[in-house]
């Protein structure tokens, strides 16, 4: 059996998944309840100023029948009491110390508001700290959240701020609402961050109802930017992870990973591109706590598989495989295969081929299957049949490399080899 | 003992509620359109006679776009609503899904299809426009499928059609030769109402070919004819003991079944079925819900050959129904003859089956049975006649309209040998699905329109 334990700044928890700051660590109830499911840690929702919500506050995108591949809420930070909050998260500590506890923050913008908070939350238990500069509607016309995580220079003057004060790890969240991460990660780096989180949500309308003409989320016949997140936001995360993760500067401090994970797969893939440890809200909102025993066992069983004993074992050993487009190998080249006894001749791969690709896949009309076959000659490769193909492994990608040498495109210019394969 | 009133009204009902019911809720039909993997150039449209846009009405349900959906069935098929409820699917359009090659269970497409229309047919909506008469006049023989379907694509373009329907109620076998638990006679009558609803479009009822109105009338009195009145005669057995009391064809006993209360209908103990196509399989399964003790299909060949399908043979078992492969009736006994029957010859006691086996393979290509001159005998005291549908030879004959064996010879899918006379559905195949008549209709309204214009 792997170890499948993270140590996070020295914060250690029984496993890399953590709940991310959001509705499900908002009280000692549901906290409890996602410990005893088997959670490893949570950053408890974010603490600052007292503020009210409204209702309602979530929306959603479904997808071909599927709920929520992406869900946006507009709710602020915790709109509970700060000495209910602390009070409960001692009573947490204490009942399952073994558990990380991070407290996400977000004071006031000065710089007493944040060090009283820092002391109160470091003498309730608090085991490291989660700067919030990164929620995106409310607290941002507040000159709070994402108004700091945009800035640069707010956001190093805030972590300078923090660092004069806390005693324990600090991360900083950055706001996916922005052209790069780098900036920000970088400036909270300078300004002494212990490690870096991202994503948060990403600005956002998830539609809007057709009869009413209001966009979601309904709030007495208006409707506001909500912050994005779900499976739908993963793809995004990763990459801004990968920024981070590439950066001198910012690779230096270990990552939190958030967004959209989901599954054990997703968790991996975000470590594989440098997260120590990962965050999950939307997937348990959805589900229930219980699904941290499938991520648990299916990691547990992958690092078996793969010989992994540990997670730094495989923690950022993608971050090198993505690279710039011009030193990709332009000699490299695959062609589709269809394996004719697997094809169920639902034609998805010649349409898709035909009407927007690069008619690479012959018909042969039959009553009622038609029978469809690749055009080698024709195929650049692309792999959109492959992706759009319903059976699993039907389409496979057969390698068929024009030279045997690397050749990138640089070295292709420099070289004056023709450029017009048409 | 051939009796009626054999079961409790609550037992009539759940005997005869809906055999496919339809989607519960709109999330069921939901989950069931999204598995729809949208096929290109799919194979349930190739497999579909009247060649409905499958994948484009099932998108169009999960797009929520139902009027879009019902357009997209009925553009094709105007009696979608009906096929959906008596298609044999499962040797066209689901038979052909492609899920069927992966060992999945395939679309329920004529549930999807069923859900789009039957909401389009409770909100009454108007999906087709009628173009502004033309002026020009059709006459149609016969409100069955071919005829309504005929008439429809005739009235869109403007035409001003009549049907002459020589029963009291539009249709036909739609609404005359089908299981009760499949259609009811309310919501044939509906879907009449609901295609005719376009305007043009006058039935004229109780108006018999050869009887009310005469082919010659027609043809003086319209640019062009119609003929859509179907098959209708029951295939003899040519036996002894036919004439039986208790002997009585399938055609008649659904019609019977098809006009009048449950309770009203009278069936044997036990009842021998002969045949085992669809309409005997309706037959079979009919009795046995109307409260016969024990009903016997008889089929002279093997199930390989039968031209009912697997699933409508399930239902046959499923309810209790045997069945002898391999035999063939040679003589109905009968007893009591008492000088007020009619025919004087009794009741039926038993019937007398020459054993089959397999010979070669016949003209359609399926191993033809021939007789081991082995008998069985079967205590029964009924037998429904299911071998077959006649075409009205006679009828084809008195009109000078070229036939083989009365089945109505056509050029190019629709004309008759008689100049502006076309004809269409069973009257000239003999007897198919009501897909088939349907689009028969179809090719008959353009080839029409072709004559007229």
């Amino acid at each position: 059996m792997a170890d499948i334990s993270a140590n996070f700044l020295g914060i250690k928890s029984p496993n890399p998944f953590w709940l991310a700051s959001a509705p499900p660590t908002d009280k000692k109830i549901n906290v409890l309840r996602a410990y005893e499911a088997g959670w490893g840690g949570v950053v408890w929702k974010t603490l600052g100023s007292q503020v009210k919500n409204v209702s309602s506050r979530y929306s959603a995108v479904d997808y071909g029948g599927h709920r929520v591949m992406g869900f946006n809420n507009i709710e602020l930070i915790s709109d509970r009491p700060l000495d209910i909050n602390l009070k409960e998260i001692t009573e947490v500590v204490k009942l399952f110390p073994d558990r990380a506890m991070i407290v996400s923050l977000m004071a006031d913008n000065n710089r007493e508001a944040w060090h009283e908070l820092i002391q109160k939350c470091e003498d309730a238990g608090a085991m490291g700290f989660e700067l919030n500069f990164g929620c995106p509607h409310g607290m941002t016309e507040r000159g709070m959240g994402a108004a700091v995580g945009q800035d640069p220079h707010i956001a190093k003057m805030v972590v300078e701020w923090v660092m004069e004060k806390a005693t324990i790890p600090v991360i900083t969240k950055l706001t996916p609402n922005v052209h790069s991460v780098v900036p920000t990660g970088r400036a909270a780096v300078e300004g002494g961050t212990n490690a870096l989180s991202l994503i948060n949500t990403i600005q956002s309308v998830t539609g809007i109802d057709l009869d009413t003409l209001v966009p979601n989320p309904y709030v007495a016949g208006k409707s506001v930017f909500g912050g994005y997140c779900g499976p739908a936001v993963k793809p995004i995360a990763l990459k801004m992870l990968t920024t981070i993760a590439q950066d001198e500067l910012t690779s230096r401090v270990p990552i939190s990973g958030i967004g959209g994970i989901s599954t054990w797969k997703d968790a991996v893939e975000f470590m594989l591109l440098g997260s120590t440890t990962v965050q999950v809200c939307t997937a348990a909102m959805k589900h229930g706590f219980r699904i941290v025993e499938d991520m648990c066992e299916g990691l547990n069983n992958w690092m078996d598989e793969k010989g992994y004993q540990t997670i730094n074992d495989f923690i950022g050993k993608s971050v090198e495989k993505i690279t710039h487009w011009e030193d990709l190998d332009i000699n490299y080249h695959h062609i589709a295969k269809i394996n004719q006894d697997k094809c169920i001749h639902c034609g998805l791969c010649y349409i898709a081929c035909e009407d927007t690709s690069h008619q690479s896949i012959n018909i042969a009309k039959g009553n009622p299957y038609n029978t469809y076959t690749i055009k080698e000659e024709e195929c650049v490769g692309c792999n959109l049949c492959k992706l759009v193909c319903p059976v699993d492994a039907c389409i496979t990608m057969e390698e068929h490399r024009v030279a045997p040498e690397y050749i990138n495109w640089k070295q292709w210019q420099e070289r004056g080899l023709p450029l017009n394969d048409h | 003992m051939i009796q009626n009133n054999r079961l409790t009204t609550e037992q009539y009902g759940q005997n005869f509620s809906d055999i496919h019911p339809p989607f519960e809720t709109e999330d069921a039909a939901l989950v069931e359109a999204n598995r729809c993997l949208f096929c290109y150039d799919a194979p349930c449209t190739k497999s579909c006679p009247t060649g409905i846009n499958v994948p484009k009405f099932i998108k169009q349900i999960t797009t929520e776009n139902i009027k879009g959906s019902a357009h997209t069935i009925f553009s094709s098929n105007i009696m979608g609503a009906g096929c959906s409820k008596v298609c044999p699917v499962e040797k066209l359009c689901e038979g052909a899904c492609v899920y069927n090659l992966m060992d999945e269970t395939p679309i329920h497409i004529a549930k999807l299809q069923r859900y789009s229309t039957e909401i389009a047919m409770e909100k009454k909506w108007q999906l087709f426009d009628r173009k502004p008469s033309t002026g020009k006049k059709v006459a149609i023989v016969g409100a069955g499928p071919a005829g309504l379907s005929c008439a429809h694509t005739l009235s869109r373009e403007g035409i001003d059609v009549t049907i002459y329907e020589k029963e009291s109620k539009g249709g036909g076998l739609m609404t005359y030769g089908i299981a009760a638990y499949k259609v009811t006679p309310a919501f044939c009558e509906d879907e009449v109402n609901y295609i005719t609803s376009i305007g043009g479009i006058d039935i004229k009822y109780n108006q018999e070919l050869g009887k009310d109105i005469t082919l010659e009338e027609l043809q003086a009195n319209y640019d062009a004819v119609y003929l859509a009145f179907g098959v209708g005669l029951a295939r003899q057995l040519e036996i002894p003991g036919e004439d039986l009391n208790g002997v009585v064809d399938a055609i008649s006993f659904i019609y019977e079944l098809r006009t009048n209360n449950y309770s009203a209908l009278a069936v044997g103990d036990k009842v021998a079925v002969i045949g085992m196509g669809m309409t005997a399989i309706d037959a079979a399964t009919q009795a046995k819900r109307l409260g016969a003790k024990e009903v016997t299909l008889i089929y002279r060949r093997t199930q390989e050959e039968m031209p009912c399908t697997e699933h409508e043979l399930n239902i046959a078992k499923l309810d209790g129904c045997n069945i002898i492969w391999l035999a063939t009736p040679k003589e109905v006994i009968g007893v009591d003859a008492r000088s007020d029957d009619p025919v004087g010859r009794g009741k039926v006691t038993q019937l007398i089956c020459e054993t089959m086996k397999l010979g070669d393979p016949d003209a359609s290509g399926r191993r033809s049975p021939v007789p081991t001159g082995e008998t069985i005998a079967l205590d029964v005291d009924m037998v429904i006649k299911a071998a077959g549908q006649m075409p009205f030879e006679d009828m084809a004959n008195i009109n000078h309209l070229e036939n083989r064996n009365g089945k109505l010879t056509v050029k190019e899918k629709t004309a008759t040998n008689l100049k502006g006379v076309f004809a269409g559905g069973d009257c000239v195949n003999g007897g198919k699905e009501v897909v088939d008549a349907v689009q028969s209709g179809k090719d008959g309204a353009k080839a029409i329109l072709n004559f007229i214009f």
